[in-house]
């Protein structure tokens, strides 16, 4: 049972989504989905567990020998991933029954349980598989639910911002499988360890380039690097809350991991920043994206969407971590990705229980909801520091290690940058705090009420995380330490 | 290696090249779809090219046949087209819904009733 572990990770979900779709019934479809995603929650911490006691975890499909049959292979990095996504799909989905109410009619709540497993089954196989066209196939398997995830908000903008995140999406997988196609046609291997043994070796480096530059550009087009984010707000503005807190904290973070996992696993830091002007090209997206996409969310009139936006700022933060190409850089990267999910998965869980009280996520409908729901904007108001950066939240942890990674390099002008980017989170997150406890309500909101005690749980579990892992940090920082050295090590 | 014996790539790159203009260029949300298959289909044909060998006959395990061309290419592909299969589906349920709920398909009047809304 344990040796089967990292496949039973995927197949848990996997086989609990039909069963769902043929249930039927609103309340037993989701009890088995939390079962199934509870599951995958503690699979991945026997797996993390496992990892760290004794290395590296390698499961062989039907058991066909490494190179051949496709091969799962769980360390430091996937282990870390793989809980990060779990536990926020979990604790997303025990808000579901209630926050998805208003939005979807009841009989649509076990279909929405389908897509939501079979999103949460993709990221896991993208994230524990180590053969690339598996990670291909996961990839298009969690894409292709999450557009129809997004395509069940109650707005019909959530219609067209899932056709323009399906088109989008599906040239970015195009790419990624091209890069794939080419990999495999100068080395004639899938094998993620099997491609890191070979590339180096590799004469033709005009077919490893156009490989590379074809992957990179299909991955970023994922994550929502600046400037191919331009699907990321709509799409997370009109999905159903729960919908865009899922995504948020897991989806991006997973083509993250892809991202990690080919630059420093599989083509090596040497080629990706030596060969290939990596470094500069990610700088300055990454710069481009903080400030460009923070100034937009201060002029954003929709709460979802002030997020959204700072979510892709967030994302610029993670890539300029990465782009030091440094060891220190990457534990600044891995923390935020773990951080930065915590933060937005609370934020748009609270940001859903004003939503399901007040039926709308207009920044003007906030107003005087610090007196009607204290609870709920407490949390905004605690995430929100935490997306500033302010001491004793993740926040703080993950921007100080950026800083000191960027100084490492004599890059402070960088660490400068950094600091007023979160000046600007600052003018983002006091806008809504402004209109939430310094106006009155609307009339049509005065006898709004708290959130009910099914949203407010989820939300100040996430909130309580942030500030636990802003202050014990033995796991994150640890485990981010083990995988880096585990990257640095293995590269050629 | 010459140009013509590159034949079957400059199929590849030419169709998408075609593809991938349709999708940008054109406002009709049917139209990109269109052009999205086909953007995905010059892929398969680039797996498809890649597998064959010269003079190699289809994998049969047989002691008269010796040179084979590579099968591997082609399951990966079987695999690559239902997945664009999916996604065609997807994204023509979703042009559906967004006809009933816009009336319309074009991709500025979209937006224009957006904006007036």
């Amino acid at each position: 049972m344990i040796a089967h572990l990292p496949i039973l990770q995927v197949v848990i979900p996997l086989l609990a989504a039909p069963l769902c779709m043929v249930v039927r019934i609103p309340r037993l479809a989701w009890t088995i989905a939390l079962l199934a995603s509870s599951g995958a929650f503690a699979i991945s911490l026997l797996l993390l567990q496992t990892v760290l006691e004794t290395g590296t975890v390698s499961y062989l499909l039907g058991g066909w020998p490494s190179p051949w049959g496709i091969e799962y292979r769980i360390d430091q990095l996937n282990a870390y991933v793989l809980l990060l996504v779990t536990s926020l799909g979990t604790i997303v989905l025990f808000s579901a029954p209630t926050s998805l109410g208003q939005e979807l009619p009841a009989d649509r709540h076990p279909l929405f349980c389908t897509a939501y497993l079979l999103c949460l089954a993709g990221l896991l196989g993208v994230t524990a598989t180590g053969d690339v066209f598996n990670l291909f196939v996961f990839l298009e398997l969690s894409s292709l639910s999450s557009y129809t995830l997004i395509a069940l908000g109650s707005d019909r903008r959530a219609l067209t911002a899932a056709y323009r995140y399906l088109i989008m999406g599906t040239i970015g997988a195009t790419f990624i499988l091209i890069g794939i196609g080419l990999m495999y046609m100068t080395t004639g291997t899938l094998n993620m360890y099997d491609l890191a043994q070979r590339l180096p070796e590799m004469s033709q480096p005009r077919t490893l380039l156009t490989a590379f530059a074809f992957f990179v550009t299909g991955v970023c087009l994922k994550l929502a690097l600046f400037p191919l984010h331009q699907w990321l707000p709509n799409a997370y503005a009109h999905a159903p809350s729960v919908v865009t807190a899922f995504l948020a904290a897991t989806a991006t973070k997973v083509a993250i991991y892809v991202l990690v996992r080919f630059v420093y696993s599989i083509f090596g830091t040497e080629f990706s920043f030596s060969t290939m002007p990596l470094q500069t090209i990610f700088l300055i997206a990454a710069l481009l994206g903080i400030f460009i996409c923070s100034v937009s969310a201060i002029y954003q009139s929709n709460v979802k969407h002030i997020f959204a936006y700072s979510s892709v700022a967030q994302i610029g933060y993670m890539i300029l971590a990465f782009s030091f190409g440094t060891a220190t850089g990457l534990i600044a990267m891995l923390l935020h990705l773990f951080n930065h999910a915590l933060m937005k998965g609370a934020l748009f869980l609270a940001v859903g229980a004003v939503i399901y009280r007040v039926g709308s996520s207009q920044l003007q409908d906030f107003s005087g909801m610090g007196r009607h729901m204290p609870w709920t904007m407490a949390a905004i108001v605690a995430a929100g520091l935490s997306l500033i950066g302010v001491p004793l939240s993740v926040g703080f942890v993950s921007k100080w290690y950026l800083v000191v990674a960027a100084l490492e390099q004599d890059m402070w002008p960088i660490a400068v940058l950094v600091l007023l980017g979160s000046l600007l989170a600052i003018a983002y997150v006091w806008r809504l705090v402004e209109v939430a406890y310094y106006q009155q309500a609307d009339n049509a909101h005065v006898d709004v009420q708290e959130a009910p005690i099914s949203l407010l749980i989820p939300i100040w579990t996430l909130v309580a995380a942030n500030v636990y892992f802003g202050i014990d940090t033995r796991l994150t920082v640890g485990v981010s330490e083990m995988a880096t050295r585990a990257l640095f090590g293995a590269g050629p | 290696m010459n140009v013509l014996g590159l034949y079957n790539y400059w199929v590849v790159m030419v169709l998408m090249m075609l593809g991938f203009y349709i999708v940008i260029s054109q406002g009709n949300l049917i139209k990109k779809i269109i052009g999205l298959s086909i953007f995905q289909a010059s892929v398969f044909i680039l797996y498809i090219s890649m597998a064959k060998v010269a003079g190699g006959t289809a994998p049969i395990l047989d002691e008269s046949i010796s040179t084979y061309s590579n099968p591997l290419p082609h399951v990966l592909i079987l695999t690559a087209i239902v997945v664009g299969v999916a996604t065609t589906a997807l994204g023509l349920a979703l042009v559906v819904r967004i006809r009933e709920s816009y009336g319309t398909i074009e991709e500025d009047e979209i937006q224009a009733q957006d904006e007036e809304a």
